[in-house]
């Protein structure tokens, strides 16, 4: 038996060298898996990156198997999408996965250059591998904006309504970006094409070519060590002192740092496969029908933030920020392992860097959170479907109640609350009564301004006069109503 | 091999716009002094388009053969304005633009009133030269 092993083991362990010969599979191993990282790269903070990698990996994959079923055609899209999400054995949870990986993926992208910016990890030399990042994050932010439209809803049309309104507002030229984006004069199945061919082929083609530089950077000029306050970087010394870390510390990355790696990427799959089981994929909502307007377009979480700066930014600087605001951001960013290439690498001795990060963090979480509520936004059935509380209406004359009515149907409960309920544009007009006197009612129903309509053209003075006495009352028990400053507080010769 | 290729994906850049005129139904059915809903086929549209070729815009006739045919779409960021016909107001559900029945900005961020079609009466019924998508570069809208 045992020269039959032998033999067998020797043919085996002959094919392997012939194979190793030709492909050089041991030199590639060691050079890449087994390549030397410093001790302390092995760092629950060092998993983002491959995470992230991983979320691109699943995102290939369930992205091949939708697109066995999906129709990239404006007619049928909708249609095969609700196919996939109905009726396609586990389609819903393929679509639930594809998206719940977009939005992981995103997410860790977002923590590891975090991670990237506050160890200092993008100063020299390990320029490139920080612009080779940058690219694929607007890559990565290119395939969720694509992604959307994929799901050739509503909103995914409306949103393209949005990109090509922006896009219209480039001087000189917009009208040629325009038909370049929309592949036609309006949004339709050209456009729906394009944005696949970028979504399928283009993007994720480009992604794999610059992730193939990123990890290149990341074996010839090494893995960040993890900071140490107080170790400077200084162009003349790194490199040695780098060599000397992975000459005392330096250990394989395969096996020896790469299981913080595999348990990261356990959890990420876990999360997205308990997040696309629970929660399911995103619609799709109704139908890219244009004819259909009774709806109110939201973009997908990670683009929310825009979607309130474009609300929320004064309208005179709208155009050269939507247009410039990108291109600055843009530049700092690139400039950034030039500009700040040396000295301190630990967040603990960089106060201002971990301001950026804070700052940065808190005003997109807000900006997300606007844009999620969209208080600016008229809600538009309130003045149909907003209750008017009971003793709001309590105790009223005939006249300050045929105001309420006035007020019903003419919509100002789109824009104001009462009590909380019905629009958040406008001031809540529970105690507008305490802050307006009759003078001033008039005039801001009449002439509007402060980012209201003026009513005076389409109120009869009768309903002026029902809807101002009304608002006068709207006030809480025991309150004043407002009064006239310029005049005395309590009538002369009382 | 460059050049075609090129050509290829720009070539919806450097074609002329396709302008027509199109129907949006008799004279009779907008009555004087309302704001109606209306809609019509894109005068360029593929086979595969489905619905998406389908565009809707507002119709207000004033008097007689007098008419302001507005797009749909608003002219701050181009979502779906829609009409409201008891404050006689446009409100856009996106950023909160609002215009009045004339099309001029009421409230919000819209840098501009509605975008307005060229129209015309021929035959009893309201035609408008429609095309294009209105935006912000589109000219004589």
């Amino acid at each position: 038996m045992r020269p039959v092993l032998q033999k067998a083991a020797d043919a085996a362990q002959g094919v392997f060298l012939w194979v190793d010969d030709r492909l050089h599979v041991t030199k590639l191993w060691e050079s890449t898996a087994g390549h030397h990282v410093p001790k302390s790269a092995g760092s629950w903070f060092y998993v983002f990156g491959s995470a992230t990698l991983l979320c691109f990996m699943i995102q290939v994959m369930t992205g091949i198997m939708l697109a066995l079923v999906y129709v990239p055609s404006g007619a049928e899209a909708y249609t095969t999408l609700e196919y996939l999400t109905f009726q396609q054995n586990l389609g819903w949870f393929l679509r639930g996965i594809h998206y719940w990986g977009s939005n992981f993926m995103v997410g860790i992208m977002i923590l590891h250059m975090t991670q990237v910016y506050l160890f200092g990890a993008y100063k020299y030399p390990r320029e490139i591998t920080w612009l080779s990042g940058l690219v694929l994050m607007v890559l990565t932010l290119g395939l969720a904006f694509t992604g959307q439209v994929m799901r050739f809803d509503e909103d995914a049309y409306w949103g393209l309504g949005i990109g090509a309104a922006i896009v219209g507002r480039v001087p000189f030229i917009g009208q040629e970006l325009l038909n370049l984006m929309l592949g036609g004069q309006i949004i339709a199945s050209e456009t729906l094409s394009r944005f696949f061919a970028l979504h399928v082929f283009v993007l994720p083609g480009a992604v794999l070519a610059l992730v193939s530089l990123h990890l290149r950077m990341v074996l010839t000029k090494g893995i960040n060590e993890y900071p140490q306050p107080g170790m400077l970087v200084r162009r003349e010394t790194y490199d040695k002192e780098y060599a000397a870390i992975i000459k005392k510390e330096g250990v394989p990355f395969f096996p020896k740092a790469i299981s913080k790696d595999l348990i990261a990427a356990a959890v990420v799959i876990l999360g997205i496969l308990t997040c696309a089981a629970v929660f399911g994929p995103k619609g799709p909502l109704g139908p890219p029908n244009p004819v259909q307007i009774d709806t109110a377009p939201r973009p997908d979480f990670w683009f929310l933030w825009i979607f309130a700066v474009a609300a929320l930014m004064p309208p005179e600087i709208e155009t050269v920020a939507l247009l410039v605001g990108p291109v600055v951001i843009g530049v700092i960013l690139v400039a950034l392992p030039f500009v700040n290439g040396t000295g301190e690498k630990s967040w603990r001795r960089r106060p201002f860097a971990v301001i950026i990060v804070l700052l940065t963090y808190i005003a997109l979480g807000m900006l997300t959170y606007l844009g999620q509520t969209s208080p600016w936004s008229p809600d538009m059935i309130a003045w149909k479907s907003a209750v008017t509380p009971t003793e709001q209406i309590i105790d009223r004359s005939p006249l300050e109640l045929q105001g309420a009515v006035v007020m019903q149907k003419m919509q100002c409960r789109n824009c104001h609350a009462i009590d909380g309920i019905g629009g958040q544009r406008g001031p809540d007009l529970t105690d507008v009564g305490t802050r307006l006197t009759t003078p001033q009612l008039i005039r801001q129903v009449v002439q509007g301004g402060g980012n209201m309509p003026a009513f005076g053209q389409n109120l009869t003075p009768s309903q002026i006069d029902a809807v101002v006495s009304y608002m006068a009352t709207l006030r809480p028990a025991g309150v004043p109503a407002a009064r006239d400053s310029s005049r005395p507080a309590v009538p002369m010769g009382q | 091999m460059g050049i075609p290729l090129i050509g290829y994906v720009l070539s919806s850049v450097f074609k002329a716009p396709v302008l027509d005129w199109v129907s949006l139904g008799t004279v009779d059915s907008f009555p004087e002094g309302k704001t109606r809903f209306a809609s019509f086929t894109n005068p360029v549209k593929r086979e595969w388009d489905g619905e998406t070729a389908n565009i809707p815009c507002w119709v207000r006739r004033l008097e007689g053969n007098d008419f302001q045919v507005f797009a749909i779409n608003c002219a701050h960021l181009g979502c779906p304005v829609r009409w409201f016909e008891e404050s006689k107001l446009f409100m856009c559900p996106c950023h909160g633009g609002v215009y009045y029945e004339n099309g001029e900005v009421a409230a919000g961020p819209p840098p501009r009133g509605l975008f307005q079609y060229e129209f015309k009466v021929a035959n009893g019924e309201l035609l408008i030269k429609a095309g294009l998508m209105p935006t912000l570069a589109t000219p004589n809208v």
